[in-house]
């Protein structure tokens, strides 16, 4: 176990040594100590490690994150796993804004709630939050998962291709060209999957899925006041 | 037609108004036929204040001039340098600016490396993401970073030389953008992440900042994740720029990109085009006095763009403060956009050389901005870049025959001081003084 101290290494320290782990490194398992709310805190990072992060983070931890296992022990700052292309970011506390904006894929798990835009733009990430989701969630998301256990906020979806949401409570309002879509096995079986792999306990019949009715694909006038 | 009614009284000669133009009235028809805004490429069509109306006065009795052929005049500009641990050094002043892969074909990004490299120039990427071809032919290639982060992975911006966050573009100061799905091919879906034949929106706010005060963590994430070794630009439009360059310097930008409204877009709605945006002559001024106001004037570089065609437009940028320009829409007509040679078919297509802006259908007769496998074999990626080193060279050497008919060894010397308005609009925007007098409006200390 490899423990450093934010404070003491600075940001670019902690972020180079994290940087310099090849993809057969035998430091597998990294903490780092107070946090205190800084940026970009093992942001970039690409080899199969483990990072525990002690304390809440501020804007970007973990962003455009490959492979790399990160666990955030307190509340997440804005945009946090942006653009993230594998392995897997878990918040204990709560995530704030544009989480996971325009990430590809891994998984993100929030045990708190989630605030506004949560998988902006989404491109393919799978993200599983075990309380509630903020308004404008999924804005144009494009791919991949958003599965939310408590309720979602305003304009769920909106603009949304080809992501799939999954809310378990009320969903206020959807967005534009958002639609509630029919539970199929194959879907039951997805949710299933993803509950497992971010250790929630859930049963998949009790959630509803939502996804694009594909009417804004293709620019149509008598659509223009939804674009 | 007749000239007298039944009683010999002379009709008035037919007179086309003003205000509803036959190019109006046509607006109006297609409109009423269609239900949507005209889409298009370029940028601004109608006639601006521009480097037109500035000239140099060249050298006189005070003034000593170089000897063309023997006396040097340097051209090479440094971008980056002020928090980058690896700038970027170019031959030249005038780099490519930002296409996207989509809007142009494989072939046509390719040729745009091709002659960058060849001439000692860096070229971009755009809404699309990094391909292997633009990378493998660009010796210096800048990434941009955009709003819809289509084809954004974390390996291409480390094998970025720049990575350029892009704000607004001149074309489109405040808009998105919407790559036709005719132009969807099953390679440009992929690295988009989207089904083929689709409409593609791009978002025109970045999803996880907004404001300047994000930007500047964005810009510290980006330099954390590149280990602090590339420059990152800043990419604006010309709409508030002494404000918008003062807050990106605020935010750590290494170099600012100014996109005046005659920048290219590749498809938008042709009202934006032309009636949002201030012209590139306007805006490069009010930007250097910010640059100046924070003691940042050639630390931090500023790269102006949008409607930059010859050597002259560099010398006359490069006066007013800029420490290098970008072309676009140039660097497209010297790979073959628009050529006459291709009359035909535009007339086919409803246009004529030199008119053509329909790049978002992609049917262009020049195989350049279009995704069509025929018509992308028309266009040769190695003489294209032969077509574009030479352009590029030309202009270089015409920006220094201006600088040494001025006394310059270098293009960064040029300075307001050599040059006269032929307007007064220009001499306001560009705060020289009108031909033949020592005055332009709004001259400290002349009370008007």
């Amino acid at each position: 176990m490899q423990t450093v101290d934010l404070q003491e290494m600075g940001l670019r320290g902690v972020n180079a040594a994290l940087h310099a782990q090849a993809d057969d490194t035998n430091q597998t398992a990294w903490t780092i100590e107070n946090a205190k709310g800084a940026h970009a805190i093992a942001c970039g990072l690409d080899a199969p490690i483990e990072v525990t992060v002690k304390g809440s983070t501020g804007y970007y931890c973990g962003g455009m994150n490959q492979q790399a296992t990160i666990k955030i022990d307190g509340s997440a700052g804005p945009g946090t796993g942006e653009n993230m292309m594998s392995g897997k970011i878990v918040i204990e506390g709560d995530a704030s804004q544009y989480l996971g904006a325009t990430a590809h894929g891994g998984m993100i798990v929030v045990k708190g709630n989630a605030s506004s835009r949560c998988g902006i733009s989404m491109k393919g990430v799978n993200i599983v939050v075990q309380g509630n989701i903020g308004h404008m969630s999924a804005f144009m998301g494009q791919s991949g998962n958003l599965v939310v256990c408590g309720d979602a906020g305003d304009a769920l979806g909106d603009s949304c291709y080809e992501a799939r949401f999954f809310v378990r409570g009320s969903v206020k309002s959807l967005g534009a060209d958002c639609e509630k879509k029919e539970m199929r096995s194959e879907h039951l079986t997805l949710l299933q999957g993803l509950l497992d792999e971010a250790g929630i306990d859930a049963d998949p019949k009790d959630f509803t899925r939502y996804g694009s009715a594909r009417n804004l694909y293709n620019f149509d006038v008598d659509n223009a006041a939804a674009y | 037609m007749k000239t007298h009614d039944a009683k010999g009284i002379p009709h008035t000669s037919p007179r086309q108004s003003a205000t509803f133009t036959q190019d109006i009235n046509s607006d109006i028809r297609r409109a009423a036929a269609t239900g949507i805004y005209d889409i298009r490429g370029g940028g601004a069509k109608r006639k601006v204040p521009s480097f037109d109306d500035l000239l140099f006065m060249g050298a006189s009795i005070s003034r000593y001039p170089l000897e063309g052929y023997r006396e040097k005049c340097e051209t090479s500009v440094t971008i980056g340098g002020l928090h980058a641990s690896n700038p970027i050094e170019l031959d030249i002043p005038v780099t490519i600016a930002g296409m996207s892969f989509g809007a142009l074909s494989g072939p046509a990004k390719e040729a745009l490396g091709r002659g960058a490299s060849m001439a000692g120039t860096s070229t971009t990427t755009g809404d699309g993401g990094m391909t292997p071809e633009e990378r493998g032919h660009s010796d210096k290639l800048v990434y941009q970073y955009l709003p819809s982060r289509y084809g954004m992975n974390p390996n291409d911006l480390r094998k970025a030389d720049a990575i350029e966050i892009v704000v607004g573009q001149g074309a489109k100061p405040g808009g998105g953008g919407m790559l036709l799905g005719q132009k969807i091919s099953d390679r440009v879906a992929h690295m988009r992440n989207l089904p083929k034949g689709i409409d593609q929106r791009s978002a025109c706010r970045h999803p996880d900042w907004t404001g300047p005060d994000d930007l500047e963590i964005k810009v510290l994430e980006l330099r954390e994740i590149t280990g602090w070794k590339v420059p990152i630009y800043v990419k604006v439009a010309g709409a508030r720029p002494y404000y918008d360059v003062t807050l990106a310097v605020k935010a750590g930008a290494d170099a600012i990109v100014l996109d005046g409204m005659q920048g290219g877009t590749a498809a938008t709605q042709d009202v934006f085009i032309e009636h949002v945006g201030q012209p590139t002559l306007a805006i490069i001024r009010p930007a250097v006095q910010a640059l100046q106001d924070l003691g940042m004037h050639r630390k931090v570089q500023l790269i102006l763009s949008g409607g930059i065609r010859s050597g002259a437009d560099v010398a006359k940028a490069m006066a007013l403060g800029a420490d290098a320009v970008a072309i676009g829409t140039a660097a497209l007509i010297a790979l073959g956009d628009n050529d006459p040679k291709y009359e035909a078919e535009y007339n086919a297509l409803g246009t004529t050389a030199g008119a053509y802006d329909d790049w978002h259908e992609g049917q262009d007769p020049a195989g350049i901005t279009t995704q069509d496998p025929e018509l992308m074999k028309r266009f040769d990626p190695i003489e294209g870049g032969r077509r574009l080193r030479n352009y590029l060279k030309v202009m270089t050497l015409e920006a220094q025959t201006i600088a040494r008919a001025c006394g310059k060894n270098h293009l960064h010397n040029l300075e307001p001081e050599d040059l006269v308005a032929l307007t007064m609009e220009a001499a306001a925007m560009a705060k020289v003084p009108l031909c033949g007098t020592d005055w332009y409006p709004g001259k400290p200390g002349t009370g008007y």
